[in-house]
């Protein structure tokens, strides 16, 4: 009797912690979630957070394998919705009366709505935004101003890329085509796979390695192991900071712009602290302090006033109005694509 | 009273069953179907056997697979190779007290993650790491040589994370190794090599065969280390079958190739017990 007692009691000391912290679930980018926001957060609402980091690809995966539960808050990259909603289903549409529409920059917030279509809804609202283009040690390969830097073999053993999507678009551009122009065509796409997998191939003696993990990069950047990578602009900038000679370059074909957003997974348990969370970053403070941190812009609209000087600093200096107008936005991926370029790619790294 | 034992033993059993069955079964059982499951030119879900038929039709898949078998035997050898003196020692010639003290001295590095491990050997073996410094220090290198990304090394790392599988078992059948016969051999002035191959070995065939397959199925279903240590030039099949399920969103291809794993492992963990003329009820008792 005393046993069931203890049970029972047990039982009902679960449920009571259960019931008496909302949470909100966030499937984002290791960052995208500062520790100090979050808990301005909890203390403005009174709403748990808990954050899972992870990337573009493993956050479809992971809301395909729950059909979209799990999660109140998903932020994948703009490109990666609307093939990925139309044939898994796996976010629910925004409400846009919902949103603090004032907090946005409007042609950001209109970009990524076009782009998110699917049927009459949209999926996405912008959050934050980057490009990818070349890292460099300006000391050790002062020349390296385009992506062909990365197939060069005066730099080589010093050279680093992921394996992943982004770098057979860079190689593409490299090699003459404009990538985002194929994605209609899936013989044409198909064509300029094959050519980039056999530069790839070719190019295999010149790489260091094929980084995996951004800090891992940073750190080999750091003690001259590499001194031409594909990466992130906020990494060149972190690296910047401690080695003025490390800096993050903008290809001449133009960096590759990508925008990652806020989606909600269709069976989200919390929309409306979805929705609180959403206004809550994009207030210009929040915003401004992510953009320090992080060294990310946001779509936030006056969140400028709110970033360090040392931050902007590196936007004035990489970004000059012509060079924002040469950014390669990622358009939407075409579903049929990825196959294609995983087979690619698995080609690549098992090619010696 | 007979059905009331009963009754404890199902509801004790209850909770083992159900996680066997909903985590176990169903996942794989679904993950079958999937297998046979794939699209049509129009994008139909139609059943197909395609999945499989392109494992052996793709030099790139079948390939992979060979070459991760290959090294996962490798790696059995050399484990076995340093694992035997290893745990002769222990079980045979240090005393009862430095005994435990070795064991758990060969515990010790698995209470931190395999991540921890292979980038505590990174740190180790990158250009810029300790060796390197060392090396460059006492004069013996001039230039910094990179050790990591190759096969060598990733060979060494499944090694290294998987050696402690190999030298518990051959301890226990070591310990009940007689060793009067050993020196009954030595008074018949037997060399060293033959005492090895006549008495140790065959005593210890099945401590060596169980260890063999754990260490097998552990190196070939590794992910972590081929990736990280191997760097660019090691597809390793698991990771083949990560990109089918995350890059590609290809789940039933990944599906297949899960069970192609499975099949196809078994098939030479039975080959090798045939080889050596063995049963698997002989090696589990």
């Amino acid at each position: 009797m005393k046993k069931v007692t203890l049970l029972a009691a047990l039982c009902c000391f679960l449920f009571a912690t259960a019931a008496q912290a909302e949470t909100l679930k966030i499937l984002t980018w290791k960052g995208y979630a500062p520790k100090a926001l979050i808990e301005k957060f909890e203390q403005e609402t009174g709403i748990k957070v808990e954050a899972t980091f992870s990337n573009n690809e493993e956050m479809i995966a992971k809301l395909r394998a729950t059909r979209g539960a799990g999660f109140d808050l998903a932020q994948p990259s703009q490109d990666r919705i609307s093939s990925v909603q139309e044939k898994f289903k796996i976010y629910q549409p925004v409400d846009y009366a919902k949103i603090d529409a004032k907090l946005f920059i409007p042609s950001m917030l209109d970009a990524v709505k076009k782009n998110t279509k699917v049927g009459d809804n949209s999926y996405a609202v912008p959050f934050c935004w980057g490009t990818s283009g070349l890292v460099v040690n300006s000391e050790k390969a002062p020349g390296a101003d385009d992506w062909n830097a990365l197939l060069d073999p005066q730099y080589k053993g010093r050279i680093s890329y992921r394996l992943k999507r982004p770098t057979l678009i860079a190689i593409g551009f490299a090699l003459g085509y404009n990538p985002f122009d194929l994605y209609s065509d899936a013989t044409a796409y198909k064509a300029m796979l094959d050519k980039v997998a056999e530069t790839l191939i070719k190019a295999k003696p010149l790489v260091k390695n094929y980084w995996a993990n951004g800090d891992a990069l940073l750190e080999s950047m750091r003690s001259g192991e590499v001194t031409v990578a594909m990466a992130w602009d906020n990494g060149g900038w972190k690296l910047h900071a401690d080695n003025p000679a490390i800096d993050f370059r903008a290809p001449k074909a133009g960096a590759l712009g990508w925008i990652d957003t806020f989606a909600i997974p269709s069976k989200a348990k919390n929309v409306e602290a979805a929705y609180k969370w959403i206004n809550f970053m994009m207030k210009p403070e929040n915003a401004g302090y992510f953009t320090t941190q992080e060294k990310v812009a946001t779509a936030s609209l006056d969140a400028n006033a709110h970033v360090s000087a040392d931050v902007r600093a590196n936007f004035e200096r990489t970004f000059p109005k012509e060079t924002i107008d040469n950014i390669k936005w990622y358009p939407p991926v075409p579903a049929k694509l990825e196959g294609m370029e995983g087979k690619i790619l698995d080609k690549i790294k098992a090619s010696k | 009273m007979k059905s009331g034992y009963r009754l404890t033993l199902w509801l004790f059993l209850a909770p083992v069953l159900l996680w066997l069955f909903l985590l176990i079964v169903i996942p794989h059982l679904d993950l079958l179907l999937m297998s046979f499951r794939g699209e049509s030119g129009v994008g139909n879900p139609v059943w197909t056997l395609q999945n499989y038929k392109n494992f052996f039709t793709e030099p790139i898949y079948w390939r992979t697979f060979v070459r991760t078998a290959l090294y996962a035997v490798i790696t059995t050898l050399c484990t076995f190779v340093l694992a035997l003196p290893v745990s002769f020692y222990i079980a045979k010639l240090a005393r009862p007290r430095t005994r435990g003290f070795l064991t758990v001295l060969l515990l010790l590095p698995f209470w931190v993650s395999e991540l921890v491990r292979v980038y505590g050997w990174m740190i180790l073996l990158r250009e810029s790491g300790v060796f390197n410094y060392v090396l460059l220090k006492m004069g013996i290198i001039h230039q910094p040589v990179e050790m990591l990304y190759n096969d060598v090394t990733m060979i060494m790392g499944l090694v290294y994370t998987s050696m402690l599988f190999m030298v518990v078992p051959l301890i226990s059948v070591m310990e009940s190794l007689d060793d009067s016969l050993i020196e009954a051999a030595y008074d018949l002035e037997a060399s060293k090599f033959a005492i090895l191959r006549t008495i140790i070995i065959p005593h210890c065939k099945p401590g060596i065969t169980s260890g063999a397959i754990v260490v097998f199925m552990l190196a070939l279903g590794n992910y972590l280390t081929p990736n990280l240590m191997g760097g660019k030039n090691s597809l390793w099949f698991t990771e083949q079958i990560y990109n089918q399920f995350i890059a590609s969103f290809n789940w039933n291809q990944g599906a297949a190739f899960g069970f192609l794993l499975l099949v196809l492992s078994s098939l030479i963990i039975w080959t090798g017990l045939k080889v050596t003329r063995q049963r698997l009820g002989e090696v589990a008792s």
